[in-house]
């Protein structure tokens, strides 16, 4: 039998073709984030000015005015919600990492991991029927909550990953010394992951800061600079949602430039988590 | 001559039993916060279910399963349907997983298989920045560049060429199911190509040699050695990008219309179950609309839990099994 | 250049078999079967100061030599000598790694397979390989995995697929073992079971020459007498060329035995003087056992 490749041609030409195509959807995939650079510096860039950042919005229809205090608003939110969701969040990682037993950790993990599936939006409804219904009234503790409500599976899980990469012998070593297994853990093992902790804890920042969802109503926006958190805050994503869906042509052009900068923040966030991480403990792929 | 005295250290830490008790004290203490801190995963849990369930409870008394057949979402009669809801999310997720589901694969292809060496850290880099783009700032460049773009070009095009299907007919307005869709697909193909390329790394190389050694094609190898052996995985990733594409909420709202709707034209505004709380729920006035967004909630918040656990137990049996098999 | 002779042809290359009480001739050439041949024998692979390189680091050292048809050849050599580089650059899997680089030069039956016309994909259909490691393909049934290479060539017909499903089986010594269940998914099979499923496979497309990388070196030393076994049949009809860290394998199953070290080709004649009264001293330590 006559084993010779007949249709070696098409083979081959078939190959090619397949090939060409799985190029083409990755081109097609990175197409869309040069798309978005694009137009976010086209439309966006020449409505930066000082009077954006520093300025407070205007009426509806009144030309002008700024996103001074979404820019604040969202910085404030961020710090109360990782002030709130940090601490939890490591905490409980260090609890699966150094203690726990082999069936709860299993079970904390897993429902770890179906948190951080649970839409943003969700979690608005519950800092909405926890905070914002007994205060009657919408406050930036509502929305701090929520986002912390966020924050919490993620900082636990990456905490967790990186303890968990930090040799035996450093803990077994301290106790030889006689440590406290408390101290062993805040003098030596956290010290250690450091950098793979504060990783986590900018990549939760940085997806907290764009989310809108759990901000519509519990933060629910607001026009002036927020002195008091038990009032309604602006923040940057509700600004950038409430001018786009406005009939407003200035404040759609406001809105291009809110979302300038609001990516320009993730990004720099982002870029940091990668300097960040190129450390001692980043984690092998 | 020097004489050194070695001063001893007693066994016992401290004079009496104080240093000892401290340690302990310290320790338990530690380790009681550290719990707590573990604990309040279990706490969130409790506390979504019951809040969901709380404020759903007016409506579900009141509707019963009703609520998920019926038809019809109106606030001024006080008759809420969820189906239109349902059916939004379920078409709009549809469409995003056609689209991002092949185009995720064969990235994921190109990324472990074909691409230069020095190519790929960059380009999985590119595409972790793809996902770091905030959803409305999606929804913004939906609603002012890709929707008016479809609406002008793509859309008559599609009309006038496929309008025979019941898809591709009515008028085209440009926001609705069908730009939702779209819109959704770029939100999920992030993490459908990088699952995808997790699990495409995870095939033993030698599965590949072997097809080689056959004499296979490039594309051949591929099918045979790689996307056969990582079917299972595979779907893991669709099914997680399904997960995400469900509960996703700003992008949708801005460019899917918000309208209860239920038929077959892809390019009439719709809602999804998250588009339809957010945009109901600041003007939801009465207790039964209030609570009929909640149970909206809950559906979403079932539905997305289960797609993801059964995602998650896919691609991790998947990839354990590797692991553990090279190993 | 046409790379696509067919198994016939190949089949009127000599024989070279090595006397093994000794003192044989490295070349072949004695007792043609059938008065075909009139010009000298054509060895199956020739092999000209082969150098091979991964980026900067040389794995082998301009290596020459001559692998009979239908007969075995075994690469012996400490760990890291460049045994399986060797095997590889047989039939251009080393390519696989991009930093590969070769020069030199090898011929299968006259033809250059490092030629720009050639394809390696054609290279790999007349020289098979079977691996250290049983490698089945895991979503296929034991059937399925035996025609996987002629169904990439384009052989659609049943009853051909059927018969030479029986054929490779029985050549790999397995079809008794597994005519009743083809369609069972062929990791149900024990380690040796699959090993002799890839060869049965690597075989389904009627290779010219089959290299073996240590292929019973995962397996109990039952499923490896089998093996060997099973290399001893296949001679008859195919050149192998099989690489191993077992000598004494080596000396059991092989005709003519190659010895390398560091890289380099030691030395390379019948197994039986290679193992008796080798000429070089390395050859003779690593196979006393001195190193190794």
């Amino acid at each position: 039998m006559n084993v010779t490749s007949s249709n070696h041609t098409i083979r081959k030409a078939k190959s090619l073709a397949m090939n060409g195509l799985c190029i083409l959807c990755a081109a097609l995939v990175i197409l869309p984030l040069g798309l978005i650079l694009f137009y976010l510096i086209q439309k966006g860039a020449s409505s930066l000015n000082w009077a954006f950042f520093t300025g407070l919005p205007k009426s509806a229809g009144v030309p002008g005015g700024g996103m001074g205090n979404a820019i604040v608003g969202t910085l404030e939110l961020l710090a109360l919600a990782s002030c709130i969701g940090v601490p939890i969040g490591v905490l409980g990682g260090v609890y699966l990492s150094e203690y726990g037993g082999e069936r709860i950790n299993t079970w904390i993990r897993f429902w770890a991991d179906v948190l951080n599936g649970v839409p943003s939006i969700v979690w608005g409804m519950v800092a909405y029927a926890l905070v914002v219904l007994p205060m009657k009234g919408f406050s930036a503790w509502a929305g701090a909550l929520a986002l912390a409500f966020i924050m919490i599976p993620l900082v636990l899980r990456t905490t967790e990953e990186v303890l968990v990469l930090v040799p035996r012998s450093y803990r077994e070593a301290a106790l030889a010394l006689g440590l406290p297994q408390w101290k062993t853990i805040m003098r030596i093992i956290l010290p250690t992951a450091r950098r793979g902790i504060i990783t986590g804890i900018l990549l939760a920042m940085g997806r907290v800061a764009g989310e809108t969802a759990p901000l519509l109503f519990t933060a629910l926006g607001n026009d002036y600079w927020n002195k008091n958190l038990s009032k309604p805050i602006a923040a940057l994503p509700l600004e950038i949602f409430n001018y786009s869906i406005s009939p407003y042509d200035d404040w759609n052009r406001q809105a291009w430039a809110g979302a300038l900068v609001l990516v320009a923040m993730t990004f720099c966030l982002s870029l940091s988590v990668r300097l960040f991480s190129t450390g001692r403990f980043q984690k092998n792929t | 001559m020097m004489n050194t005295e070695v001063a001893t250290t007693p066994l016992s830490p401290a004079p009496g039993r104080a240093g000892a008790q401290s340690t302990r004290l310290g320790d338990t203490l530690f380790h009681l916060v550290c719990l707590a801190g573990a604990l309040v995963v279990g706490v969130l849990l409790a506390l979504v279910l019951w809040q969901l369930f709380k404020g759903s409870s007016l409506a579900l008394k009141q509707f019963g399963w009703k609520f998920f057949t019926g038809t019809e979402w109106n606030p001024v009669t006080d008759q809420f349907g969820a189906l239109p809801f349902i059916f939004g999310t379920l078409v709009s997720s549809g469409i995003a997983l056609l689209i991002a589901v092949p185009l995720g694969i064969g990235t994921a292809i190109y990324l472990t298989d074909l691409a230069p060496v020095r190519l790929r850290q960059p380009m999985t880099s590119l595409i972790e920045m793809l996902a770091a783009v905030p959803s409305v700032v999606w929804g913004l460049w939906g609603l002012f560049v890709l929707m008016p773009l479809l609406r002008a070009s793509i859309y008559p095009l599609l009309q006038k060429g496929f309008g025979f299907l019941p898809l591709f007919q009515g008028p085209i307005y440009g926001i609705g199911l069908l730009t939702s869709g779209i819109i959704l697909a770029i939100m999920i193909l992030p993490i459908v190509t990088s699952v995808s390329r997790e699990v495409l790394r995870s095939v033993p190389n030698l599965q590949r040699e072997a097809a080689y050694a056959l004499g296979a094609t490039r594309w051949e190898v591929t099918r045979i050695a790689v996307l056969s052996y990582a079917r299972r995985g595979l779907f893991g990733a669709a099914v997680l990008g399904l997960g995400r594409a469900i509960g996703e909420t700003m992008a949708v709202t801005m460019v899917i219309g918000n309208t209860p709707f239920i038929g077959w034209s892809l390019f009439h505004p719709a809602g999804t179950l998250a588009s339809g709380i957010a945009n109901e729920f600041t003007e939801a006035t009465t207790d039964i609309y209030q609570s009929s967004l909640f149970e909206l909630g809950l559906v979403l918040l079932g539905v997305t839990i289960l797609v993801n656990i059964v995602a998650q137990a896919m691609v991790r049996t998947f990839t354990t099994a590797e692991t553990r098999r090279v190993a | 250049m046409n790379l696509t002779m067919t198994p016939e042809e190949t089949k009127t290359a000599p024989r070279g078999q090595a006397d093994n009480a000794g003192t044989a001739a490295p070349r072949l050439q004695s007792k043609p079967i059938a008065a075909s041949t009139t010009s000298p024998a054509v060895p199956a692979l020739s092999v000209k100061n082969l150098s091979v390189f991964f980026g900067k680091h040389q794995v082998l050292k301009s290596v020459s030599l001559n692998i009979d048809a239908r007969a075995v050849t075994a690469i012996i050599g400490p760990s890291g000598c460049g045994k399986s580089t060797f095997l590889r650059s047989l039939n251009r899997m080393h390519e696989l790694v991009p930093t590969s680089r070769v020069e030199g030069d090898i011929r299968l039956f006259g033809e250059d397979i490092y030629s720009k016309s050639v394809e390696p994909v054609i290279v790999r259909r007349r020289v098979g390989m079977v691996f250290q490691k049983s490698n089945p393909f895991p979503t296929m049934s034991i059937g399925e995995n035996v025609v996987v290479g002629l169904r990439l060539n384009g052989v659609r017909n049943r009853t051909l697929l059927a018969e030479q499903t029986e054929k490779s089986l029985r050549m790999a010594a397995l079809w008794d073992e597994v005519k009743d269940r083809l369609n069972a998914p062929a990791i149900s099979l024990s380690g040796g079971q699959q090993q002799r499923l890839c060869i049965a496979r690597a075989l389904a497309v009627q290779p010219e020459v089959l290299l073996m990388d240590e292929p019973a070196s995962a397996l109990d030393p039952l499923a490896t007498s089998k093996i060997e076994d099973l290399i001893r049949e296949l001679r008859k009809d195919y050149t192998i060329v099989i690489v191993t860290h077992n000598m004494q394998q080596a000396a059991r199953a092989s005709d003519y035995t190659a010895f390398f070290y560091m890289g380099d080709l030691v030395e390379f004649g019948p197994t039986a003087q290679i193992f008796t009264s080798p000429k070089q001293k390395r050859t003779e330590d690593y196979v006393t056992g001195r190193f190794g």
